[in-house]
């Protein structure tokens, strides 16, 4: 049986926030205790030591991005919270701070002493409207017994934290785009470099990390870098909330190994298929992420492998598809969110996105053409040649399924009909 | 035009951070609220006044994030998640049928001025799906049948309002 870490004080089924005394009557504080006892570079060497990767679906060293920040900077540093989760087919950092506001906080407080940051903002969604209530209420009660605000714990530390509720799009969850809507502007992205550990919320060095990135750093600090690396498997660090909703009988989420194996993850926790057709396509981490099909669902679910199987862990909430669904109609789906929340910025993205929605539109409804499977490919192409990771993320599940289901977009167009739908 | 204390407090908010403009999206959520779930032009006047900002900033900023609005909306705002997941546990039937019962299409409001149907991205509760989030409610599991029975309640205690 997995150890659980981050689900350990609720259950992600019906999170309830855990109460400041019962997260310190579980070992709540320990970690940030242990963190105040040591200097500021010796707590970012635990972490490095850890092996943490970034949750949010990069996967980057969150030691190493720390180490970045420069110590000696003269003025003001922060440390930005993303819980801008919209990545269609994720909700893992929501059960993180509806059940267990305290250890993001807890996480919080550890990285900003590492880097000596004393102002933080959780950026949080707007649908999220009532976990913000709830971190609200934790960051109040955390402030009351001395583990925010002035002089953390006697030891002269000073650190603010306050939630920042967004207005709602998509491309806040980019991180520099985050920040320009942090500081009340549009969110479209920056460009990179200078990256936001050097310049970032107002030009001041800025460390935005994710939710569940955060929720681990506590549990790190108290039980130390070895004992997390073990969690693990085959040489991965940690634990990983994993999800699974579409086709499955028990659709969830679950705190596992890294590195468990997707047909476990599928068989094991999420049941296998919902109806009676078998699963076809998963997409391994969110909407962005390219599709698996069954020859490679013995993938182990961790940053490496999935993206030598050609496509990338994500957020770890898998979405899956059976025989049942037609892959053009799905495709047209998952286009219409990206034509949908395209930030405008770049051509290929705003023009090329609504150009391949009209084009997937044709062929499922039996108006498609030979030559527009062409089209899509070449449109498909330019997708790459834009300003930040948005129109690349559409890219990803439109190649994929292109190349992985073409018999079904070449049949849609030759028959003018779908044969694989049933429902 | 908001109260002087309306004005007074969300002016300070901004004083709260090295630079004004990070209120502003705190700001044009209290404004919205205030004039009835919209945001009018005078609105974002006021909000590039408290701010200090030029009024095109303001409305560049309006015009960009979803959960804004400058046109009325109705008393209750029904988000319908249409993405992946709730796609395929049948979020289009949700609202087909909604267009149906309410007589309008996604982006419109009832004539009556109760409701707003609006296709949003993923509510981040993808294992429950489809879901549906009406005013500031999360429903799950949604379906046909579920959603009546919820619309029908809405609709009973507006009707009761209506005649108080």
């Amino acid at each position: 049986m997995t150890e659980r870490v981050l689900l350990k004080n609720f259950d992600p089924r019906n999170p309830v926030p855990v109460s400041y005394e019962a997260y310190v009557k579980a070992g709540g504080y320990e970690g940030a205790k242990n963190a105040l006892s040591k200097s500021p570079l010796e707590v970012q060497q635990i972490v490095k030591d850890s092996g943490l990767r970034g949750r949010g679906g990069a996967g980057f060293p969150t030691g190493l991005k720390w180490s970045f920040v420069p110590m000696d900077h003269p003025g003001p540093k922060y440390l930005v919270c993303n819980c801008d989760e919209m990545e269609p087919g994720t909700f893992k950092d929501r059960a993180l701070i509806y059940g267990d506001p305290h250890q993001l906080i807890e996480g919080m407080l550890i990285a900003a002493y590492a880097m000596q940051m004393t102002r933080g903002f959780i950026f949080i969604r707007y649908e999220y409207k009532k976990g913000a209530e709830i971190l609200d209420r934790a960051i109040q009660e955390a402030e009351k017994h001395g583990w925010l605000g002035k002089n953390i714990q006697g030891t002269g530390f000073d650190f603010y934290l306050e939630t920042h509720l967004s207005a709602g799009r998509y491309i806040c969850g980019e991180e520099t785009a985050l920040l320009n809507s942090l500081e009340g502007k549009r969110a479209n992205p920056r460009s990179k470099p200078p990256f936001p550990q050097v310049r970032g919320f107002l030009g001041q060095p800025t460390i935005v990390n994710n939710v569940e990135t955060f929720c681990n750093i506590p549990h790190i600090l108290a039980r130390g870098p070895e004992w997390y690396k073990k969690l693990g498997l085959n040489g991965n660090a940690g634990t990983k909330l994993m999800g699974a909703s579409g086709r499955v009988k028990t659709p969830g989420l679950w705190e596992l190994p890294m590195g468990t194996p997707l047909s476990v993850l599928l068989k094991d926790y999420a049941g296998g298929p919902a109806r009676e057709f078998p699963i076809k396509a998963v997409m391994p981490g969110g909407l962005s992420t390219p599709m698996l099909t069954p020859d490679q669902f013995d993938t182990p679910m961790d940053f490496d492998s999935v993206a030598k199987a050609g496509s990338r862990l994500g957020t770890a909430c898998v979405i899956v598809f059976d025989e049942g669904d037609c892959m053009v109609s799905a495709m047209a789906n998952i286009i219409k969110f990206y034509a949908r929340e395209s930030c405008g910025f770049c051509t290929p993205c705003r023009e090329g996105m609504q150009w391949i929605y009209d084009t997937l539109c044709a062929i499922r409804d039996g108006r498609g053409e030979p030559a527009d499977l062409q089209v899509l490919d070449d449109v498909g192409r330019h997708l790459a040649h834009t300003f930040c990771a948005f129109a690349p993320g559409a890219q990803g599940p439109l190649v994929s399924g292109l190349a992985k289901f073409r018999h079904e977009f070449e049949e849609h167009i030759s028959r003018g009909q779908c044969t694989a739908a049933v429902k | 035009m908001i109260p002087e204390t309306l004005y007074k407090e969300l002016s300070e908010h901004c004083s709260h951070y090295p630079s004004r403009q990070v209120g502003l999206i705190y700001v044009l959520q209290k404004l919205q609220e205030y004039y009835g779930g919209w945001l009018p032009d005078e609105a974002v006047t006021e909000a590039a006044n408290i701010v200090g900002i030029p009024e095109p900033e303001v409305e560049g900023v309006t015009t960009f994030y979803n959960w804004f609005f400058r046109e009325p909306v109705g008393k209750t705002i029904i988000a319908c998640c249409d993405s992946i997941s709730c796609y395929l546990c049948g979020a289009e039937n949700l609202i087909s049928h909604l267009e149906k019962r309410l007589g309008i299409r996604p982006g419109e409001t009832t004539p009556d001025g109760r409701y707003t149907l609006l296709p949003v991205v993923c509510l981040g509760n993808c294992d429950r799906a489809p879901s549906v989030m009406i005013g500031e409610t999360l429903y799950e599991r949604v379906t046909v049948e579920s959603l009546d029975k919820i619309l029908d309640q809405l609709d009973a205690e507006s009707n009761k309002e209506a005649t108080r």
